[in-house]
């Protein structure tokens, strides 16, 4: 390892490194601002200034960035002359002199990398006296908030939102002291991934717009480590809360997951915790179909009464913890529990779970996925199905470029000049899917087939890699590609809901294992614990169909967390409801399947309850409460401890609390032996305290509730976890599955994040939070071929099931941002087929078949597979659509767009006064 | 003297077209270099003639050739020639004048320059405001095509070039080399971080080698005439001859060519005739708007590269710009500092933020409103945006060098528009 010199102490250093990086590892506080640790240097800020030294007899030195200067063996530098000094406060007064010192009113203030910078420097007195520059801001959807005045000109946001991200619509313009970093005009931002702009922003430029309508600083938040229940991908976020509201969501490092950024579902998605669609109260449904709230007691002896001596099914959730589809399978048995899944995800889920358990190929976290230097996606759209999955591919296309410079010596985060060597040399990246997908800008190859011909198109290449050569040049050129990759990956998921897709991606990557053991299979699963719903469930389950089918032998259904009008066709729900059963249901927010239950209970939500999600991966995370379940809200687990109790079970009646199901669970399910490793559990301390959710600063705790009373209440105890429901105790050196928000002297701002990592990019200190308790045993899968049938031309349009990142996920679309920019349902037509019909963009159309007519928008795609159109999955208005089955087409001259009562940006009826509210 | 760069000019009142080109030996070099020469005998020869980049910083041009990889070990690909024609610098006329009379010139450097670095396509990188020049450069250009002496196998030889010629959108920025390379691929003009050099990884990644127009017009008679011949031009250190220009209040301001190594006193007083009646010489920019004052002191000093470096400017691009007694040297370094700060790309802090702060500073000194302390910023914008090294590229040093010369030899008038509260020349105004 290289040492360097700074400021007379040794530094042991890493191999390639560049001397801020070196600095900052080793603790030292320097300044930066263009500099960030998963996007590289560009040298633009010029704040990270050193003095570097030729020998030790040279006292004069030479001033240079320390982002742009690789370390070298003995090189010899000063942070502490004056020389540098003077400059990189230089610096900071040049960028304050049109910053319009508006901390007071700015929502970035209290978490400001630019307060940070200054008071590090210790800038204090402006010389300037001119007047400042100042900006018209845009309007940039309902997510962001656009503050141009606060801009410094680093230009982060750009490098992340088009480099980073592969955005193309905001960016630098004009130049000198006029620039300018938005869009050409305004509108709402188009990249999945613009939310990160507000933590990359290290300013007030950017802001989380739904957390400025409803705002408090960060320090008054009180927060809690946690995790995104909104797809498979399981990124880790930290939730800040106050007056019992979820406020805002942030990112929350986590080395092998979601690193530095998470999607926009995620980070705005999650507000429906504050729906007014929650559920405060058990509800006891009315002979005229109306809810009368009751309370916890009162609505668990009715269902003690309904349950005595009856016949009791459970019906599970993929969405749900793995505690509570634990407890609710142990209290009424595996023959009377039913995992949750509709029939199809079922299987396809189960599949997954089989292929990662025995193949052979790597299945890669998705930091692991950033080194694929060949990628081949089938039959999915990841940046709409595992958001951050398709990040990460954005940067593993990347590969070459890096390659390329490391052959002439350039490392790898002089990111300007990587780019400018490599232009648009990118790895392979080949897309065989239905329609077009948001990366198939970057792929070097797309191919646009039905369902079951991307299987076919698998099982060809498998073919030719196994020697029975194809013709087919495009055959032949991505066999190529993968063969001579050094780390091919191959990514499929379940989002066209085709099996024989699963089984060509899991075929191909054992026969290009057997070429090479650095082959990775990774395999999307849509829900936040599809896989660990799947690893518990049971050959004795039962399935949803077998539930409706003799749905009039249930006396008793209890449903957790589980909205059945999306796993089951009309009919099948028609007939459940027929049936006359009584319904327990659980859940976060009113639904169709709460509409038609005798008891409803109000679950608590994700932020305020805690469980175990197992991700695509099969890592299992740990999301902890960051506050309190207002109301009669219980976390589901307690819920069905309650009635299991009630119900006489022996085993179950005896857990209070959540660590005990931990180890229940973990005992009884060998795959899940580790899951009471996943976190650090109750008794957990350091010091002797427990871990604060406040932040030393957290204001108010006294005056918070004094319009209901004078008197200061006691904090809330927390029995169940390590984190305490205040600012007492350690924040210290803790594992990172419990750091509930990070802070460090000087650093209030989320760059914090360095000062708790070995290495930026590293993983943080501790153990790196979840564990994988998906393990293949290696075996492999045995190569069938399958004889697929090729796509049958019939009568009428088949249906592709298009993932949309707004919409198609059930909870983040009650929330009113979210609904906004999700839109009207649509069905999805190219350019050529929309002509065939005389539609256009902004028409609607009528999809009609046996037992559907729907009215629709009309949206253009770019590509879509021969005789197929795509439609809006997972939107209520669609979900009586079925994937695969074929529709009727035709112009609908009646449809208007859907206008929402509310936009959701304005927070005021719409008035369509969008347009001159920027005068 | 013999004049070799304006050879062709001022003979004619219109440029020389490709008849009277040939008809003056012209692409004789290029024939003797594709039918005995090379590349590598080209190289040699353009090293040992010692010539310098006349784009401003006096780079041997030879050397920066070397660094161009031979039998590129990456993959293969194009060499690309540039030539900055960009010539936006205050005070500088001379490139303009190169190809507004001799475009042919201009083309055969280019073809030379290519073959020696195994280049395949060139562009000539030109200030979009120079519309004649455009104009002629690329009737010259069709003139070549048809005949010949560009395309495929130019002159029937193996070497082929294609030769663009783009208009720049219009940034004195787009004259910093790396700049210059990104506003030809159609991004923002921002100059580029060095490691790596354009001769490593320049336009579109791939090597590249960017000179001044009057860098590569010399090129031609190099090869033609030898590097020992070239040698003998200068009457100093340096070799060859180069444009000269004066501007300012002198009776003949103009362009000449003239060796290398001229006195100063010499270019100001005979050809530029002397200071116009009624006005001394102050002090003066040797090598354009961003090189540092000299003072009548200098006035026999060479005009040679290292010469004018040790009294503490720099020869630039030779184009002298004269400072007389009754113009306010204040008011001289604000025009340029409010040119610079305009002209300022805006990637790194202290020239974007830098400049319009010291613009404000000299504002205020100007309309008298300035303040003792004043003089403490100036010297202290000086140290932190002037250091080579502490800006992204060598705009923003350029722009504080005419200042912290001007303090130097001037500062007393500093010191006056802030004990008299207002600009001391403005009481000689309208007289
Ligand atoms: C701000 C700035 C502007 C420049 N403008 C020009 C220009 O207009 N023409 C030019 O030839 N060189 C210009 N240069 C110098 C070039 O970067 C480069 O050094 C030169 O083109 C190299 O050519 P040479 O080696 O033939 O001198 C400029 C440099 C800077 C920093
Ligand atoms: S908007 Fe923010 S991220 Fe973008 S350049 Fe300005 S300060 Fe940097
Ligand atoms: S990628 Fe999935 S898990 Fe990650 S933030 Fe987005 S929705 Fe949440
Ligand atoms: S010094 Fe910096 S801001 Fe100025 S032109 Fe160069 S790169 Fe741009
Ligand atoms: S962080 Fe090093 S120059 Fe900006």
């Amino acid at each position: 390892m290289p040492k360097i010199i700074v400021d007379g102490q040794t530094l042991e250093v890493s191999q390639g490194e560049n001397v801020l990086q070196a600095c900052l590892n080793a603790g030292l506080d320097l300044p930066y601002f263009c500099w960030h640790p998963a996007m590289g240097s560009i040298g633009s800020c010029r704040q990270c200034a050193l003095v570097q030294y030729q020998n030790e007899h040279d006292t004069h030195g030479r001033l240079i960035m320390g982002c742009m200067t690789a370390v070298t063996d003995g090189a010899r530098f000063s942070m502490d002359t004056s020389n540098a000094v003077e400059f990189r406060k230089a610096v900071i007064e040049s960028l304050m002199l049109n910053h319009p010192h508006d901390c007071p009113v700015c929502a970035e203030g209290g978490e400001c990398h630019l307060q940070d910078m200054t008071v590090m420097v210790k800038h204090r007195d402006r010389r300037y006296t001119g007047k400042k520059n100042t900006h018209r801001n845009q309007y940039l959807g309902p997510l962001i908030h656009h503050e141009m005045n606060r801009c410094i000109t680093c230009y982060r946001c750009e490098r992340f939102y088009q480099n980073y991200a592969g955005g193309t619509d905001l960016g630098a313009q004009a130049s000198r002291d006029r620039l300018y970093f938005g869009r050409q005009t305004d509108g709402v931002l188009e990249s999945e991934f613009s939310g990160n702009l507000v933590e990359v922003c290290p300013t007030g430029v950017f802001t989380d717009k739904p957390f400025l309508a409803d705002y408090s600083r960060k320090w008054d938040l009180q927060s809690a480590p946690s995790i995104c229940g909104g797809c498979g991908v399981g990124c880790n976020i930290a939730p800040g809360e106050r007056y019992g509201r979820l406020k805002r969501v942030h990112n929350r490092y986590n080395h092998e997951v979601n690193g530095y950024f998470i999607c926009d579902r995620g980070r705005f998605g999650n507000a429906y915790v504050n729906s007014q669609k929650r559920l405060n109260y058990p509800g006891l449904q009315m002979p005229d179909g109306r809810f009368k709230a009751i309370d916890h007691q009162a609505a668990l002896s009715r269902a003690a009464h309904w349950m005595k001596n009856k016949r009791v099914v459970g019906i599970g959730s993929p969405r749900a913890s793995i505690e509570s589809n634990y407890v609710l399978q142990t209290w009424l048995g595996a023959k009377q529990f039913c995992a949750g899944f509709s029939e199809r995800e079922g299987a396809l889920t189960c599949g997954i779970v089989e292929i990662l358990q025995a193949t052979r190929a790597i299945n890669p976290s998705i930091k692991q996925m950033e080194s694929a230097d060949a990628v081949l996606v089938l039959g999915e759209d990841l940046t709409n199905s595992a958001p951050r999955v398709a990040l990460a591919l954005r940067q593993a296309v990347r590969n070459k470029s890096i390659a390329m410079a490391e052959q002439i010596g350039i490392p790898e985060w002089q990111d300007a000049a990587v780019r400018n060597l490599a232009q648009d040399a990118l790895s392979p990246l080949i897309i065989v899917s239905s329609a077009a997908t948001r990366l198939d800008d970057i792929a070097s190859h797309v191919h646009t087939l039905a369902p079951n011909d991307i299987a076919n198109f698998g099982d060809v290449l498998i073919e030719h890699l196994r020697g029975n050569i194809s013709e087919d040049v495009d055959i032949i050129n991505i066999a190529d590609c993968l063969m001579t990759a050094k780390s091919p990956l191959i990514i499929s998921g379940v989002s066209l809901l085709e099996r024989g897709i699963l089984d060509s991606a899991a075929g191909l990557a054992e026969t290009l294992y057997d070429h090479n053991p650095h082959t990775m299979l990774s395999l999307c699963a849509p829900e936040a614990n599809s896989i660990g719903a799947a690893m518990l469930s049971h050959t004795d389950n039962l399935s949803l169909a077998q539930i409706t089918e003799r749905a009039s032998d249930i006396d008793v259904l209890v449903v957790l967390e589980n909205d059945l009008t999306r796993r089951l066709d009309p009919t099948s729900m028609q007939q459940l409801i027929a049936s006359g059963t009584t319904i327990i249901a659980l859940d976060i927010l009113e639904n169709e399947t709460l509409n038609h239950a005798t008891l409803a209970l109000p679950a608590a939500s994700f932020a305020e309850s805690q469980g175990t999600l197992i991700n695509m991966e099969g890592r299992a995370q740990r999301f902890f409460p960051a506050f309190k379940p207002a109301h009669e809200r219980q976390p589901s687990w307690q819920w069905l401890l309650h009635l299991a109790a009630l119900d006489g079970h022996g085993e179950l009646s005896k857990i209070i609390h959540f660590d005990e199901i931990v180890h229940a669970c973990a005992q009884q399910h060998s795959p899940l032996a580790r899951l009471t490793e996943v976190a650090p559990d109750h008794s957990f301390r350091r010091h002797g305290q427990k871990i604060p959710r406040q932040t030393p600063r957290y204001s108010g705790r006294t005056a918070m509730s004094a319009d209901l009373s004078v008197h200061e209440p006691q904090q809330p105890k927390d029995l169940e976890t390590p984190l305490a429901f205040s600012m007492e105790g350690v924040n210290q050196n803790q594992p990172a599955a419990l750091k509930s928000f990070v802070w460090s002297p000087g650093w209030n701002s989320n760059q914090a994040i360095q000062k708790f990592q070995a290495e930026t990019q590293k993983p943080s200190v501790g153990v790196s939070s979840g564990i994988r308790l998906l393990i293949s045993s290696g075996k492999g899968i045995p190569h069938t071929s399958t004889d697929r049938t090729a796509f049958a031309q019939s009568n009428g349009w088949q249906l592709i099931p298009i993932q949309c990142l707004h919409g198609s996920e059930e909870l983040s679309a009650y929330t009113d941002e979210i609904a906004e920019l999700a839109g009207d349902p649509f069905v999805a037509l190219t350019e050529s087929c929309a002509l065939e019909l005389q539609v256009a963009a902004g028409d609607g159309v009528i999809l009609s078949s046996n037992n559907v007519n729907l009215s629709l928008a009309v949206k253009i795609v770019a590509r879509m597979a021969k005789n197929c159109i795509g439609f809006s999955a997972g939107y209520t208005q669609t979900l009586s659509l079925s994937a695969g089955s074929h529709v009727q087409l035709q112009r609908d001259p009646n449809w208007r767009p859907f206008k929402p009562l509310v936009i959701a940006s304005d927070r005021r009826p719409n008035a369509q006064l969008r347009h001159n509210r920027h005068g | 003297m013999e004049k070799v760069l304006t050879r062709n000019i001022g003979t004619h009142t219109s440029p020389v077209d490709l008849k009277a080109y040939e008809a003056n030996d012209g692409y004789r070099g290029l024939r003797k270099a594709l039918t005995q020469l090379s590349p590598q005998d080209c190289q040699s020869m353009v090293k040992n003639s010692n010539l310098r980049g006349r784009g401003g910083a006096g780079f041997p041009t030879g050397i920066k050739w070397s660094f161009v990889p031979q039998g590129d070990a990456r993959t293969p690909g194009h060499t690309y020639l540039v030539c900055n024609a960009d010539e936006m610098e205050p005070g500088a006329f001379k490139d303009r004048l190169l190809m507004e009379y001799d475009p042919h010139q201009l083309i055969e450097g280019m073809l030379l320059s290519a073959y020696s670095i195994g280049a395949d396509i060139a562009y000539i990188f030109i200030r979009g405001e120079y519309a004649v020049a455009i104009r002629r450069l690329r009737d010259a250009i069709a003139e070549c095509y048809a005949n010949g002496y560009l395309g495929k196998h130019i002159l029937n030889s193996q070497f082929s070039l294609e030769l663009h010629v783009h208009p720049s959108a219009g940034r004195y920025i787009c004259g910093e080399e790396t700049a210059l390379i990104n506003a030809l691929e159609g991004k923002r003009a921002n100059p580029r971080a060095k490691p790596p050099f354009p001769q490593v990884s320049g336009l579109w990644g791939r090597p590249t080698i960017v000179n001044n127009v009057e860098t590569l017009c010399n090129i031609p008679h190099i090869i033609d005439r030898g590097p020992e011949w070239f040698n003998t031009l200068g009457v100093g250190e340096d070799s060859g001859t180069k444009l000269f220009g004066v501007s300012g209040r002198v009776n003949n301001p103009g362009c000449w060519e003239l060796p290398m190594g001229t006195p100063i006193r010499d270019i100001i007083e005979n050809h530029a005739g002397g200071m116009k009646s009624g006005f001394q010489l102050k002090g003066f920019l040797p090598g354009g708007g961003s090189t540092d004052f000299l003072v009548a002191d200098h006035l026999d000093l060479a005009m040679d590269y290292n010469v004018i470096g040790a009294a503490g400017s720099r020869m630039g691009t030779g184009t002298l710009i004269i400072l007389d007694d009754r113009t306010c040297p204040v008011g001289m370094v604000l025009n340029l500092i409010q040119f610079f700060a305009q002209e300022s790309c805006g990637f790194c802090t202290p020239c974007r933020d830098g400049l319009p702060w010291t613009r404000h500073v000299l504002e205020s000194l100007e309309s008298g409103a300035g303040q003792p302390e004043d003089l403490e910023t100036l010297a202290y914008q000086v140290k932190y945006i002037g250091a080579i090294g502490n800006t992204h590229c060598a705009l923003a040093p350029g722009a504080m060098e005419p200042l912290q010369s001007a303090m130097k030899y001037f500062y007393d008038d500093f010191e006056q528009h802030i004990t008299t509260a207002q600009c001391p020349y403005r009481l000689g105004r309208g007289a």
